[in-house]
């Protein structure tokens, strides 16, 4: 069985950011596996732009963006195997993989980084009556077909749900000579960002209706027709406000789910609400040594922040294989409650963290004149206020080691969105 | 007198502008909450322009596909004429980051510019 110091999981944005961090902080045996014909992840089929203004200060597409960090993973000769998949990995950090040149092979590493991203919600998930004909795609398949592999699904196109995939493919597609109708979603708001909302739908004249949702899809080869219809509050159709579509392609953009097959198999213990892994402050999972970072961790919007976590993980794997197990320190918990849905981490070592640890989290719902409060136990330690808050976004509160210090009996730490 | 509304991109806040113009002059902005949503609303209704992406056929590529961009932004209203442009254009394999793949496109003084590297077959 060959040997690493650190097996990284996915050559996506993170697992790149990843592994030239455990690099630069001295690590020399490290092996990026990734399943695909090429490294930079879901960012090769984003060819838009808008990545990249935190970390580079301009805006990069996509590919650009992934290809600033495999340069600079080539430039530091880090190893990598593409076209192979990680089949297993085991609470011992033994990673089995294949490929078609080695075919089966084991890997024996002093630490993992799950770096393995997410997939899209099916339609399985969602429960839309009606046949299963032709034509129905997700909207990040669809991204694919056209970008990469210079195929058009449809040419009269209707889109269920409004998180940024299916925006981006809205123009997409309309610039490709397509005719999008109408972009249907369930809740009162949209899951995207407003930019994409005004530049990919207002600049074309494509309407959004919120609190809608498909009732039925016609056609048996093909799609030939869609139906949609407003919700009440309970999300439940309201008779008599149908409206028909004649279309030939449906595309779902209802949300994305970490994939964490592999991290289950492993024995890591999964977050019911973000469905990753639950780490502490080093984003280590409850496993010794195995670590998770970017997508597969908790679904995120901006890209620059994924890369930021994941130079993080990287770096912590590096302390860790390093220093060995980190000593038995004391954990405090971090609650979300009131309008905060999770938080990452979840734990926090006040003796070991960085100086600075930003926890990141959304909000279940909009909030507009309110402000994140955070407390050690029942103090309140911080306040600030927000204009304006929304699922769609990530938000984050920077605990500092030094205040920690100040409260050495500290067990609970609680974040929640309070009036201003 | 003539007004437009328009959603400002500047935040998550997304304001709803008002910007009222007279013989083609902007003469008020209402509904920002800060100076970005002015300044945005004025280049939005004189000269809106933005970066178009998008991706063109390769020859011999490892991959059908090289996806691209306008070096610089272009005007709102060329969006169309130059992704219709670009339907006929066909590049040969290897191409690497910013390579240029047609120049002065569309009569706007911009070039395509290559956005991912595709090596060869
Ligand atoms: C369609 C889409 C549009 C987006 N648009 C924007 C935007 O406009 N601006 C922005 O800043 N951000 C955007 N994002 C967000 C950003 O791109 C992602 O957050 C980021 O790519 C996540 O990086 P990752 O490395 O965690 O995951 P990924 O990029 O998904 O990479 C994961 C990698 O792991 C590999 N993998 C998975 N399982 C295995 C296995 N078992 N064995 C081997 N390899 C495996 C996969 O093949 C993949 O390459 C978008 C995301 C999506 C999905
Ligand atoms: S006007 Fe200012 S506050 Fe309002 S959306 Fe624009 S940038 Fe944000």
């Amino acid at each position: 069985m060959s040997q690493y110091d650190l097996v990284i999981v996915g050559g996506g944005p993170a697992g790149l950011a990843a592994a030239v961090s455990a690099k630069d902080n001295g690590i020399e045996k490290i092996l990026i596996i990734e399943r695909d014909n090429e490294l930079g992840g879901i960012l090769n089929q984003c060819i838009h732009n808008g990545f990249g203004l935190h970390t580079f200060k301009e805006e990069l597409t996509g590919p650009e963006y992934a290809g600033r960090f495999i340069e600079q993973v080539k430039e530091r000769n880090i190893e990598y195997k593409l076209n192979t998949m990680v089949m297993d990995i085991s609470a011992d950090k033994v990673v089995t993989a294949m490929n078609r040149v080695d075919g089966m092979f084991q890997i024996e590493a002093k630490a993992i980084i799950l770096a393995m991203g997410c997939r899209e919600r099916s339609r399985g998930a969602l429960n839309i009556p009606g046949y299963r004909p032709a034509g129905i795609y997700s909207a990040g398949t669809a991204q694919r077909l056209v970008n990469i592999e210079g195929y058009m699904p449809g040419h009269k196109v209707v889109i269920l749900g409004s998180g940024d995939i299916g925006l981006i493919m809205a123009r997409r597609m309309t610039l490709e000579g397509a005719e999008v109708q109408v972009v249907a979603e369930l809740m009162p708001y949209s899951g995207g960002l407003k930019r994409n909302i005004v530049q990919c739908l207002d600049d074309f004249d494509i309407p959004l209706k919120l609190s809608h949702t498909v009732i039925d899809i016609e056609g048996k080869e093909r799609v030939t027709g869609i139906t949609i219809a407003e919700v009440g509050p309970d999300r439940k159709p309201i008779p008599g406000t149908e409206e028909h579509y004649d279309c030939d392609t449906l595309l779902l953009s209802c949300g994305l789910l970490p994939e964490n097959e592999l991290s289950k198999t492993a024995g890591v213990t999964l977050s019911n609400i973000t469905s990753g892994p639950i780490v502490n402050d080093a984003l280590e999972t409850n496993i010794e040594g195995v670590f998770a970072c970017g997508n597969v961790l908790h679904v995120h919007d901006l890209v620059d922040f994924v890369s930021e976590e994941a130079s993080n993980a990287g770096k912590n794997a590096a302390k860790y294989i390093k220093e060995g197990k980190s000593k038995n320190s004391k954990n405090v918990q971090i609650h979300a409650v009131d309008g905060v849905r999770y938080t990452v981490p979840c734990t926090i070592r006040p003796d070991e963290m960085d100086d600075k640890v930003t926890i990141r989290f959304r909000v279940g719902q909009v909030f507009t004149d309110c402000s994140v409060a955070t407390y050690f136990g029942d103090e309140l330690i911080n306040k600030r206020a927000k204009k304006i808050m929304a699922p769609g976004e990530m938000e984050q509160v920077i605990l500092l080691k030094s205040k920690l210090a100040e409260y050495p009996d500290l067990k609970d730490i609680t974040i929640k969105i309070e009036e201003a | 007198m003539e007004e437009r509304h328009l959603t400002c991109i500047g935040c998550p806040m997304g304001c709803q502008l008002t910007v009222t113009m007279e013989n083609g002059k902007v003469t008020n902005v209402t509904g920002n909450t800060c100076k970005r949503g002015d300044i945005y609303a004025r280049k939005e209704v004189t000269n809106p322009t933005r970066i178009v992406t998008s991706s063109v056929r390769v020859k011999g590529g490892k991959i059908a596909m090289v996806s691209c961009k306008t070096k610089e932004d272009i005007p709102k209203g060329k969006i169309f004429d130059i992704c219709n442009a670009l339907e006929s254009v066909e590049v040969d394999a290897p191409v690497e980051i910013g390579d240029i793949l047609l120049r002065n496109v569309c009569d706007t003084g911009v070039d395509i510019v290559a956005t991912k590297a595709v090596g060869c077959k």
